[in-house]
């Protein structure tokens, strides 16, 4: 089991290093055929955060019935998840440079393949969430304690089949249930304020039924308190982060051209710059 | 399910929408793993009793047919055995993405029931009719179809349903009163078709509610001289293509007539494959003439779209210039 057992940052900011090394190698292997960026820097702590310390995973089996199950609804910004499947050991760094190539099982949204710890096929907003409550479900009936984390971005709320995911989770009771909402405030073409203004996300999934929390979710301390004071919540638990689209790059933060972008080799090196300053 | 002479008689009584009910509550007994989702029909689709008796292995999502089957998925990637049911429209279209992506593209197996396909609720308008299912369903890879044509096939159909490769579809037509097709038991196998009645000089090829008007049909032709082998097409995706290309060998006039838009259904998918091959006899195609009409009583609109044995002899007989 890979649990760390001990709460460090510094072991998860590793990580994150690792992490958002793995996204830039991959978004410049892409070249023309471009890669979401933006949105999977802002979830790379978040995933980071899941995959080194909060989630129960076996590195040497992917396929471990008891494990945490993570689903990447928002399956676009998947280069954050391919990268910390790599650092958990289910992907090389070779695989990783096939990115998006011919037969590769590392396309621009995640297909199916559990050896490689790829719960679900997702890209198609709004779909995450309802097999996160089938999973959460299953886990239930089956009498395991397995836990269920599904990160939604803040434009996929505008898909209606997330709200009537989010309508069923607390009617069904599903404690062992989390959805991350990726609150970067932007989505494809423009600020969510400017295409589809999403409001108080908080009050939102609240009144739905759920527990809801705001995090920064750039803050690994932030994180784990939040993971540590919701867990014994009966409910299904919601966890609203604050995050930066972008993150962590100065020519990417904030900037929505780097939704879905070429990382030109200028571009890429001024990233790997950057990142060595951490 | 016990098939007794007793039971095919109850459940042609009760129909094939309410046999779905009682098949769920017979499967649910040795099925351990079994979960039935609805959305708010469980009435309509026969299952009250069902939910009394297995709440664990129930569960009503409520209006929601898109999370219904990511649920679905969900379980059925848990190795549950999946029957989701509402009423056609909702079971196929409204959440046709989701069915696309969770059970065609990720291959999670679900059994998906859609209740009063066709024209049986045409008093309540199109809305609630489902004349398109097939067309849009037949277009999405690693989906079976499945029409059954009496409330009996219905049961052998989820049976097979639930232990088959795949995701399966089945399309429920008809009303109480049923015709019965099939008085006792017989042997169903997904994507083999049934020979109803044999001829040489026509075939006919029919599903759902319309394998009982072909038959009526052939047995009227018999009057006139008319041999007309009637196919039971219960399994329209997969199609068998060389049980199909056996059927119309020597025949002069083939038919195609299912409760569906012509376009799409078993009509398309029969002439799919007669566009392969070289033949002589000219395909007639019998179906809702891809139109939106005046809604009314089920019986009111099979008549209005010649969904019936006395068409299918006047079509015949036409063709053949008989008349």
């Amino acid at each position: 089991m890979t649990k760390i057992k001990n709460y460090n940052s510094k072991d998860i900011q590793k990580f994150l290093l690792n992490v958002k090394k793995n996204i830039l190698d991959m978004a410049f292997y892409a070249g023309a055929s471009s890669s979401h960026f933006g949105g999977a820097l802002s979830i790379a702590e978040i995933v980071s955060f899941l995959f080194s310390y909060q989630m129960k995973i076996d590195r040497n089996n992917p396929l471990w019935e008891d494990r945490d199950r993570f689903i990447l609804s928002k399956g676009h910004a998947c280069l954050a998840y391919y990268s910390a499947l790599c650092e958990v050991g289910y992907l090389t760094k070779d695989e990783l440079k096939t990115f998006e190539k011919d037969k590769s099982n590392l396309l621009g949204h995640p297909v199916i393949n559990r050896k490689i710890g790829i719960e679900f096929s997702n890209g198609s907003l709004g779909m995450g969430l309802s097999l996160g409550i089938g999973v959460a479900l299953a886990s239930r009936l089956n009498k395991k304690n397995y836990n269920v984390y599904v990160v939604v971005g803040d434009g996929e709320c505008n898909e209606g089949a997330v709200w009537e995911a989010a309508m069923a989770a607390p009617n069904i009771n599903l404690e062992n249930l989390y959805v991350i909402i990726d609150k970067n405030n932007f989505q494809q073409t423009g600020s969510n304020k400017n295409i589809m203004n999403v409001d108080d996300l908080k009050e939102k999934w609240s009144s739905f039924g759920w527990h809801t929390s705001s995090i920064d979710g750039h803050n690994f301390d932030d994180m784990f308190k939040c993971f540590k004071n919701i867990k014994n919540i009966k409910k299904p638990k919601a966890i609203l982060a604050n995050t930066i689209k972008g993150k962590g790059f100065s020519f990417s933060e904030n900037n929505n051209d780097w939704h879905h972008s070429v990382l030109s080799k200028t571009y890429y090196e001024k990233g790997l710059a950057e990142l060595s300053k951490n | 399910m016990e098939i007794t002479e007793k039971n095919i008689k109850m459940w042609s009584i009760i129909g094939p929408r309410a046999t779905v009910g009682l098949a769920a509550l017979d499967l649910a007994k040795n099925i351990k793993n079994l979960m039935v989702l609805t959305c708010d029909v469980s009435t309509s689709a026969g299952l009250d009793r069902y939910r009394k008796t297995f709440p664990e292995k129930y569960l009503d999502l409520g209006i929601a047919e898109q999370n219904m089957i990511g649920v679905a998925a969900g379980l059925a990637s848990e190795n549950f055995k999946v029957i989701t049911t509402t009423f056609a429209p909702f079971q196929t279209m409204r959440c046709c993405e989701q069915i696309k992506v969770n059970l065609g593209y990720m291959k999670q197996k679900v059994c998906m029931i859609g209740i009063a396909s066709g024209l049986v609720l045409g008093n309540l308008g199109y809305t609630h009719c489902c004349i398109e299912d097939i067309g849009i369903l037949r277009s999405i890879p690693n989906l079976t179809i499945i029409s059954p044509a009496d409330s009996l096939e219905t049961v052998k159909a989820i049976e097979s349903a639930l232990n088959h490769n795949q995701s399966v579809y089945i399309r429920i037509t008809g009303s109480a009163n049923n015709p019965m097709v099939y008085k006792k038991d017989y042997s169903f196998e997904i994507g083999k078709s049934l020979t109803m009645k044999e001829g040489e000089d026509v075939v006919i090829f029919s599903s759902g509610s319309m394998v009982s008007e072909s038959i009526e049909a052939s047995t009227q032709l018999e009057k006139e001289n008319i041999k007309c082998k009637v196919v039971n097409v219960h399994t329209i995706k997969p199609i068998n293509s060389k049980e199909i290309i056996n059927h119309i060998k020597n025949k002069k006039l083939i038919l195609t007539v299912e409760e569906h838009n012509i376009i799409g259904g078993l009509g398309s998918a029969i002439s799919e494959i007669i566009s392969s091959i070289e033949i002589k006899a000219k395909l007639v195609r019998l179906g809702i003439n891809d139109q939106y009409d005046k809604g009314g009583s089920y019986n009111y609109l099979k008549d209005k779209n010649g969904l019936n044995f006395k068409k299918i002899v006047y079509d015949i007989l036409k063709n053949l210039n008989v008349k």
